[in-house]
């Protein structure tokens, strides 16, 4: 991009500036510390100029938007032509409580629905099991069964909005009870726009939600891809998650390589099933973390795009330009919301979320203050909300398309991130690929001692957290913190034993043994599946089938 | 005369996976020059205290993000008095509500630690219980 003969003359221009003007300065006033770093722990020079980004090709790395590799967004007008989806994840107590909640937020201008299921639903089980006590809707929102899918999207116009949700081991189940609520409303499947978040590797590396050992899970997942590219042209299959391997401490490298990589083990295994390409992937979604460093995080997006464009191309031969676009949700990072004045949260959660549009985010999740206290209450989500609502319409950044391309930082720190994405893939590869490296705690180990050095760091005060380790102060939270319905579990409780009295449960015992044989052949199994919850089998006997085919993993423990 | 080494126990009751706090209080403990033993994710309150009698610890450190821990502590309590574990000392993080702290230190949690807190606080904690 640059001419060498320039370049040539601004090293000298560069060095001279060295000895002279910058000498000068840090003899006159030193800088604060020897070595800056990101949040991520990379060094951050002190001045970038187009030196670091000599090789820069801009029609090769960056190109126009819309255009291979889509460094500079995935569509030719980003957000002049459309504002992301503004994605409140959000789930509690019972289906009903949650039903509000969404009333609530589509009142106040969120455009798509994102459900937080609770711990037993993630795991597969019913809300009255043994393994759920003390769990039901504390992390989010209680699904049994269709009819408790049916209360929770009741009054909502499933047909027009689309629908995220944060669902893997039991993601299958959880669509088609979306699916089969949808068809009792008279909605066809084939009109349903959303997300299945259906990620199971990043659940083995990170967020650790897995229930059967990694292969029959990856047979599930791809049983979701078939069908979906068959009957639900609208509905991404899958939402291939860095964002719950950064909350575990990983770095923003760490968190776009293995997302990617599994990205790719994906692909691979789609593929394996007789798939093309480009059948699938455009269907394929991506799921970042927009943590504290601004830059980094803005270079991380870039980077991504760049990376995901080049492989599914070039590797995996994908020849739809779908297949090479990587559409991502944002969701800032939960992980950097203090207990201590919690206030402080919504104006980190605010450039972490204008770190999200910058990088050219297709959906946003922007957290509530008090999160790192309790599930939102209406107060703090309202202002999360409008956080993205000042950014969309206040700020201007939405103005031009990828407005810090050309910044000789910016470029040069999506280069290094590449790079180091690039080192990984080698590492994994020579691991044996993205199992292989789970099963032996590769990530889980590398997660882990960013997770460690990042303490340190806070506890060493070589990295300040305001609130935390500088500007204490021991004042009492004074924001009011969500209440749930004491009576939630008992109504919940109650709703499932009638349910279970009352279907006709001689149909439920022949679908799950039409299931039973199909998960114990090669057969895909969502058809069974949907007949198991057009019968009102619950979440946990379908679930339960599974487990009985499949069994469980336990995972390497690695500290 | 060189003191025993503290054993200590870092349990993961329920079913929340979230795992970074234990696992970096696991590691601070182990190179504050502690004995630690981590259990892993999704432990019962029989598996745990199962795991304490084994290993003859100490100390249990819980650590629980999903709120959970109101209907698993009382549990992990009883079953600990039950096998005689009275002495060992019971301390817990995560997720945990200011509310929440009385009733915990009612049924012997001795210290509860919220997001923040450092590792050197827990350290100095545990080593001062047990002196």
């Amino acid at each position: 991009m640059f001419d060498p003969e320039k370049l040539k003359k601004l090293q000298e221009q560069k060095s001279r500036w060295e000895e002279t003007t910058l000498q000068q300065s840090l003899a006159d006033r030193p800088e604060r510390m020897g070595q800056f770093l990101t949040t991520s722990g990379a060094p951050v020079e002190r001045l970038y100029t187009p030196l670091d980004v000599a090789s820069l090709d801009y029609e090769r790395d960056l190109g126009f938007p819309g255009e291979y590799p889509f460094t500079r967004g995935i569509h030719a007008t980003m957000h002049r032509g459309r504002l992301w989806t503004m994605r409140m994840f959000a789930g509690f107590g019972t289906a009903e409580e949650t039903n509000a909640r969404y009333k609530y937020l589509l009142d106040h201008g969120e455009t798509g629905l994102s459900v937080a299921f609770d711990m037993p639903t993630l795991y597969g089980y019913d809300s009255d099991a043994p393994e759920a006590l003390g769990e039901f809707g504390k992390c989010g929102v209680a699904v049994s069964s269709l009819a408790d899918m049916e209360i929770l999207f009741d009054g909502i116009p499933v047909d027009q909005i689309t629908t995220s949700m944060t669902i893997n081991s039991p993601a299958a189940v959880i669509w088609a009870m979306y699916i089969v609520m949808a068809e009792k409303r008279g909605i066809p499947m084939q009109v349903l726009g959303g997300t299945i978040q259906n990620d199971i590797l990043k659940e083995f590396i990170a967020q650790k939600e897995f229930i059967f050992p990694p292969r029959p899970s990856m047979r599930l997942v791809v049983d979701t891809f078939e069908f979906g590219s068959k009957y639900l042209p609208r509905w991404n299959t899958i939402s291939i998650s860095g964002y719950h391997i950064r909350e575990a401490g990983a770095t923003a490298v760490q968190e776009l390589a293995f997302t990617l990589a599994d990205g790719f083990e994906y692909v691979r295994w789609g593929m394996e099933r007789g798939l093309k390409v480009d059948e699938f992937a455009p269907r394929l979604s991506f799921f970042f973390n927009s943590h504290n460093d601004f830059f980094e995080e803005i270079a991380k997006f870039r980077a991504a795009r760049r990376i995901w464009a080049r492989e599914m191309r070039e590797t995996f031969g994908a020849q739809d330009p779908r297949s090479w676009r990587l559409r991502f949700h944002t969701q800032t990072a939960g992980c950097s919301l203090t207990a201590c004045q919690p206030e402080n949260n919504i104006v980190r959660t605010a450039w972490q979320a204008l770190a999200a549009v910058l990088g050219g985010t297709q959906s946003l999740h922007t957290n509530s203050m008090d999160e790192a206290l309790a599930l939102p209450s209406e107060y703090a989500v309202k202002i999360a909300l409008r956080t993205q609502q000042l950014i969309a319409h206040e700020s201007g950044v939405t103005h031009t398309v990828d407005p810090l391309a050309g910044s000789y930082f910016v470029e040069a720190m999506t280069n290094r991130i590449e790079q180091e994405v690039y080192r990984y893939f080698r590492q994994i590869e020579a691991l044996g690929g993205v199992i292989p490296a789970i099963e032996k705690g590769f990530f889980q180990r590398e997660i882990a001692e960013a997770a460690y050095r990042y303490q340190m760091e806070i506890d060493t005060h070589q990295r300040v957290i305001v609130g935390v380790n500088e500007y204490i102060e021991d004042e009492p939270i004074r924001i009011p913190l969500l209440e749930m319905d004491p009576h939630g579990y008992e109504r919940q409780v109650a709703r499932l034993e009638r349910l279970r009295r009352e279907r006709d449960n001689e149909r439920v015992s022949s679908t799950l043994a039409a299931l039973r044989q199909a998960a114990r052949g090669t057969e895909n199994t969502m058809p069974y599946i949907l007949n198991c919850v057009r019968a009102y089998a619950t979440l946990g006997e379908i679930m339960g089938v599974f487990r009985q085919v499949f069994g469980e993993y336990r995972e390497p423990t690695i500290i | 005369m060189t003191d025993k080494k503290i054993r200590v126990l870092i349990a993961k009751p329920g079913l929340d996976g979230h795992d970074r706090g234990a696992k970096v209080i696991a590691r601070a403990l182990r190179d504050a020059g502690m004995e630690v033993v981590y259990t892993g994710i999704r432990q019962t309150p029989e598996m745990i205290v199962e795991a304490a009698l084994q290993e003859d610890v100490d100390v249990v450190g819980l650590s629980i993000l999903s709120g959970a821990h109101m209907a698993l502590f009382p549990r992990i309590m009883d079953l600990m008095r039950q096998h005689g574990l009275d002495d060992v000392l019971v301390v817990a993080g995560g997720i945990i509500p200011d509310e929440d702290v009385p009733a915990l230190q009612a049924m012997g949690v001795k210290g509860v630690f919220g997001p923040g807190t450092s590792t050197d606080t827990i350290v100095r904690f545990i080593r001062e219980h047990l002196s």
